[in-house]
């Protein structure tokens, strides 16, 4: 018999649903592999049992000849910072923890209608906050993938959404959710070897996801490939009077409509993302994205957007001030941890309880926010910031008059070693340099793998579309995927 | 623009985050070092662009005048709201002595 746990989400449905496994074989395959790999730290909470019993009701749902769900059968990792009912949920953050979440997010809640069950809840970057998952209260989570030729630093996965991608690419779970503030779905995706997409703003409820940035987080698949993508997406988005940027659109059956033949498609390549500092590899393997899309019929459109540069300087000034409004909520008096000093009166509890739970990453973003947001500094700081990002809006507008889709690289370079980076928080901002740009927009975009670079470490490509259009994102995603044949795997060593 | 250990100590008490002298300290290079690289967004003429409000085209929908329509975000839920409060007493949140 085939090992379940190389299977992926398309698979594990259609094997259900044929009677070729149970849903209960499938959890007990994936349990096992989560139960051996907690060298990779990937997950806070494992939750076997939850597996079990929700892979136990598909199974019996299916005998009953109940109508099964696009997902039903697969069991999933759940980023920690979706709130999950009687679950531990703490966004990596010591101020959540212990937190138990009285309710469901919506996100969550429309996976399990669907037929998946959870495997447990998925390590990340505090708060969302990070790209390499080094800002964890509960540890770094260690990429399965390491330098060919003998060098066994550990190497970042990714973040803010590492330990999934860790969870995915590793074959403790078929797929996980991520989230994307400004490119943690994409750039771990990428450092990983899997695929991932961040849909249109709105696509998904923000109800019950710690919130970051608002105006920017979204929640998304990471999965093995693009049909995985699809399948796990559909079950995800979906209209939430609870959230009122939801879209209050229909969703798409993505998966039904994928089609890779790009003839009469104009692919757009940004001049402005040819910048210092990538990675030869990196440059190398978009050339060869190109290759890929005319191969599959597409035209190939040299386009400009730009604003490009700003992007990044823009996003660390609007996320940073969302954050700050959004985490006053952490005060000590309604949930998460509390810390009253002797004779402390409630300004010095606010403020040592904040000091004690937050990590100096996420204090460092407050801070700024906090900042950019003060009397005399608003208009010069967050009024510009927010012009600016009128004007990358304005780009892909126009950009999208030209070409259906854009293809860009996901990262600047390949996975690094941990603590390369960390001490240094503008070098690690850096590294979101192409993913943020769509964040901004609120665009869908996803990243595919399309290769390894000299040390044998995964590339992603990353292709942007229109707002709605994910269809468009997934077909192109698609042509690169049947032509890149990326099939490199980590040697499992944990 | 840049900030000193003075402004670093006031954004902090701003944000309720208790901060020492080294920490203080420690954060002026650390914050400077970001506002220099964010300056840079003043090269940009903004001039007659309006500020971002909505990044995809949405309306703020009202809901339906109904109590309780939603029960997830209805009322009486009160020991739900307190289940994970730190220090809950008699139905309320407790806290340390407001009024001297």
């Amino acid at each position: 018999m085939t090992d379940i746990t190389e299977l992926g989400i398309a698979a594990i449905r259609d094997g259900v649903a044929s009677g070729e496994f149970t849903a209960v074989e499938v959890a007990e395959a994936f349990n096992s592999n989560v139960a051996a790999a907690s060298a990779l730290n990937a997950f806070i909470v494992e939750t076997p049992e939850i597996a079990l019993s929700m892979a136990k009701s598909v199974d019996d749902d299916r005998a009953a000849g109940k109508d099964l769900g696009k997902m039903a059968g697969v069991p999933i990792g759940m980023k920690d910072l979706f709130c999950t009912e009687g679950t531990q949920t703490t966004a990596a953050s010591n101020i959540l923890g212990g937190f138990v979440p009285q309710y469901e997010s919506t996100v969550s809640a429309n996976l399990w209608k669907a037929g998946a069950g959870m495997l447990g809840k998925l390590n990340l970057d505090q708060f969302a906050m990070g790209s390499s998952n080094e800002t964890s209260a509960f540890g770094n989570v260690i990429s399965p993938w390491r330098i060919s030729g003998g060098n066994n630093a550990p190497l970042a996965p990714g973040g803010s959404s590492g330990g999934s991608s860790t969870a995915v690419s590793a074959r403790l779970c078929p797929a996980a959710t991520g989230t994307d503030t400004g490119g943690s779905i994409r750039q771990p995706a990428a450092f990983t070897g899997i695929t991932g997409i961040k849909p249109t703003y709105g696509r998904c409820s923000r109800w019950g996801v710690v919130a970051f940035a608002s105006s920017l987080d979204q929640a998304g698949p990471m999965a093995h490939d693009v049909r995985d993508c699809a399948i796990m997406l559909e079950s995800m988005a979906g209209f939430d009077p609870k959230d009122s940027t939801s879209l209050d659109l229909p969703v798409p059956d993505w998966e039904a409509a994928l089609n890779s033949d790009l003839k009469g498609k104009k692919v757009g390549v940004p001049r402005e993302y040819r910048m210092d500092g990538t990675d030869q590899d990196i440059l190398d393997s978009w050339d060869q994205g190109i290759a890929w899309l005319k191969d599959a019929g597409a035209d190939i459109v040299d386009i400009s957007l730009p604003h490009t540069k700003y992007a990044l300087p823009a996003y660390y000034i609007i996320a940073p001030a969302e954050a700050s409004s959004n985490l006053s909520r952490y005060d000590g008096v309604r949930y998460g941890m509390r810390e009253l000093p002797e004779g402390a009166n409630l300004q010095d509890m606010y403020a040592a309880t904040r000091s004690e739970g937050f990590g100096p990453e996420v204090k460092r973003r407050i801070m700024i926010g906090t900042y950019v947001l003060s009397a005399g500094f608003y208009d010069a700081y967050y009024t510009q910031a927010q012009k600016v990002r009128t004007l990358i809006s304005q780009d892909f507008k126009a950009a999208f008059q030209q070409c259906d889709v854009i293809l860009a690289p996901t990262t600047p370079t390949a996975s690094f070693p941990l603590g390369d980076k960390d001490k240094d928080p503008l070098s690690m901002y850096l590294n979101d340099v192409f993913a943020v740009p769509a964040s901004m927009a609120g665009l869908p975009a996803m990243s595919v793998p399309c290769g390894l670079n000299k040390d044998g470490l995964p590339l992603g490509l990353q292709i942007i579309g229109n707002m709605f259009d994910e269809q468009g994102v997934l077909n192109a995603g698609l042509a690169i995927e049947e032509r890149a044949g990326f099939t490199a795997r980590p040697n499992k060593w944990w | 623009m840049s900030v000193d250990k003075e402004t670093v100590t006031k954004i902090a008490s701003l944000a309720r985050i208790a901060i020492n002298d080294d920490e203080a300290e420690a954060l002026v290079p650390e914050l400077n070092n970001i506002l220099g690289w964010v300056e840079q967004l003043g090269e940009v003429d903004c001039s007659g662009v309006e500020p971002m409000t909505a990044v995809i085209p949405n309306e703020l929908r009202m809901r339906d005048d109904i109590i309780n329509a939603d029960p997830l975000t209805g009322g009486g839920v009160r020991d739900k709201i307190l289940a994970n409060a730190p220090d809950a007493e008699a139905g309320f949140f407790a806290v340390p002595k407001v009024i001297e």
